[in-house]
């Protein structure tokens, strides 16, 4: 009975497509069987939204009169600084940038209320951003300083580029240490006083499409409340890595590399984010649909939080330090109940990843499609799988003599 | 001569060192103040946390409350509120294991963060471990 994305097209555009989210499609799959959902459902929605720090913006903010080259100068949008390393007005802000005088952790933990995912969050928004540059002349671009106001609106383009997002799955966070640590995973409480996760679990993008066989370099996506693309793998991709036997990866395993217009997105799914004691970042939403070619791609979306299972880390310790030691596997449903057992002590569990707001996205996503506006597009090329032998190497240090 | 008594609650903020008993016991012995612990917690970072009722004489109140200043204890009255911004909360839920007070819970299965705000004792802890900053300070 297999389906081809066309044919999937086709009753979209007819407005006959059959389209549920990645939680609604557990009950339906116990209900109908596998095969009967299969044949009936055409696109199952998935969802996650999370602080993703790999996430940032370029732009092209067209030419002063006289002309200017930010390539090479320096340039601060609202204070934070902006990487112009390029051509004479293209810029790249990261989420992670913080300006200059920001006091970072000299306090710690420093409070890292403002950088580079805020301002893209205001750009996003339609507020006006503070530009100050510097350069240093030439001939064709003979202008030294430039101090203005600029505006989503009027920049030629402003493109998110985010090089690794959509985790497929995470640790989960712990301190076994006698002290409080502030981490990227949030604020970890002395002698594994609580840990925290972030994943959306069965709403998660690759959770639901393990071997990447339909979300693939090309696909259409949600991104941050507009439609972006899968531009390629993204950095530390890790097919390879330790899978249950159904396939679902039990270690971080894949990443996406995400690329769409700035400018169509929306502020409530690109929130400015700050994380105690660490430094910023953007929370990102990021929907995939999964289109149901068949029984095999549809059982894979039927996975739920007792089948996924991710490392408890030690965050004082074997995280900072590289150590391969795991204190426990657990599921999330076990994360989602509240508490999880780490050597025999109860230990209460929070999410850094929004799970309503998941939902959120599947639902939009699938009412995006649902309503004609979003088509499904087939990958143009595959994201390495198992078999690439691609795998997250660490850095092999070589000291630099003197 | 008629002696007005007065009846205050604050959040004391104790350091690690300081044992919150030996404090209360000065309170009642050395400044006649009457008091009810209407709440004691610890924060992460070790920090003593305690909501006390005090009633004494006006001037016997500024005495204790002059005296656990000295001591290093953090004085903090309980009319500064604490409410979130509901458009900048994303319900990512990451509050709940922090709030001493419990003040945050999680309402199944859909997994929205209800605040009650009746439970919140204007610690400040949310507010700079909300990701989104979305917990304020208020005056
Ligand atoms: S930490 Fe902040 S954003 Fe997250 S649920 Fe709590 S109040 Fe909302
Ligand atoms: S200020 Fe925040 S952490 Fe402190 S009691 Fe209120 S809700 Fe809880």
């Amino acid at each position: 009975m297999a389906k081809t994305v066309a044919e999937i097209n086709e009753k979209i555009k007819a407005g006959k497509a059959v389209v549920v989210t990645a939680e609604e499609i557990i009950e339906i799959a116990r209900e109908k069987g596998t095969k009967k959902a299969a044949q009936e459902i055409d696109v199952v929605t998935t969802g996650t939204f999370g602080p993703m720090c790999s996430s940032g913006a370029y732009f092209n903010i067209g030419h002063s009169k006289p002309k200017i080259k930010l390539g090479g100068g320096k340039t601060y949008l609202n204070d934070v600084p902006a990487y112009a390393a390029f051509a004479a007005v293209d810029l790249f802000l990261g989420a992670n940038a913080l300006p200059d005088d920001d006091p970072r952790n000299r306090n710690h933990p420093g409070e890292f209320n403002y950088g580079g995912g805020h301002v893209i969050e205001e750009l996003v928004a339609g507020k006006d951003i503070r530009l100050i540059a510097t350069a240093y002349g030439t001939d064709c671009y003979p202008r030294k300083r430039l101090a203005t106001w600029i505006n989503i609106k009027d920049l030629n383009e402003a493109v998110l580029f985010n090089m690794r997002n959509a985790y497929q799955n995470y640790n989960v966070a712990i301190n076994g240490s006698n002290k409080t640590i502030y981490t990227y995973l949030g604020i970890l409480k002395p002698n594994l006083g609580n840990a925290n996760f972030c994943s959306a679990g069965q709403l998660s993008p690759l959770l639901n499409d393990p071997y990447y066989k339909t979300i693939g370099i090309g696909t259409k996506i949600f991104l941050g409340g507009g439609t972006g693309l899968i531009a390629w793998q993204g950095t530390q991709h890790d097919p390879a890595g330790l899978r249950t036997p159904s396939g679902v990866p039990k270690r971080g395993a894949g990443t996406l590399a995400v690329i769409g217009d700035l400018k169509q997105m929306s502020p409530k799914w690109l929130v400015g984010t700050s994380m105690l004691g660490y430094g910023v970042t953007l929370t990102v939403g990021v929907g995939i649909p999964i289109p149901i070619l068949s029984e095999e791609i549809l059982q894979y979306t039927t996975v739920t939080d007792a089948d996924i299972l991710a490392p408890v880390i030690d965050y004082s310790d074997a995280y900072p330090q590289r150590k391969p030691d795991i204190l426990a596997e657990v599921s999330y449903a076990e994360l989602k109940s509240g508490q999880i057992k780490i050597q025999s002590k109860k230990v209460p569990t929070a999410s850094l990843s929004s799970y309503p707001k998941a939902v959120e996205i599947a639902n939009t996503l699938k009412q995006w499609i649902l309503s004609g506006q979003f088509l499904l597009t087939e990958p143009v090329a595959p994201l390495p799988g198992v078999e690439s032998g691609i795998s997250f190497k660490p850095l092999n240090e070589r000291p630099i003599e003197e | 001569m008629i002696v007005m008594a007065t009846t205050k609650r604050i959040v004391l903020h104790f350091p690690k060192r300081l044992a919150d008993r030996a404090i209360v016991y000065h309170l009642v012995k050395d400044f006649d103040l009457q008091f009810n612990i209407l709440k004691a917690s610890i924060t992460p970072e070790e920090e003593g946390l305690m909501v006390l009722e005090l009633t004494g004489k006006q001037a016997d109140y500024d005495k204790g409350i002059q005296y656990l200043t000295e001591t290093g204890v953090r004085i903090q009255s309980l009319g500064q509120n604490v409410l979130r911004n509901e458009e900048r909360c994303t319900q990512c839920g990451v509050c709940i294991t922090l709030c001493p007070t419990g003040a945050f819970e999680l309402e199944r299965p859909a997994r929205r963060v209800v605040f009650q705000d009746e439970k919140c004792l204007a610690c400040g802890l949310c507010i700079k471990a909300c990701p989104p900053r979305a917990m304020e300070l208020h005056f």
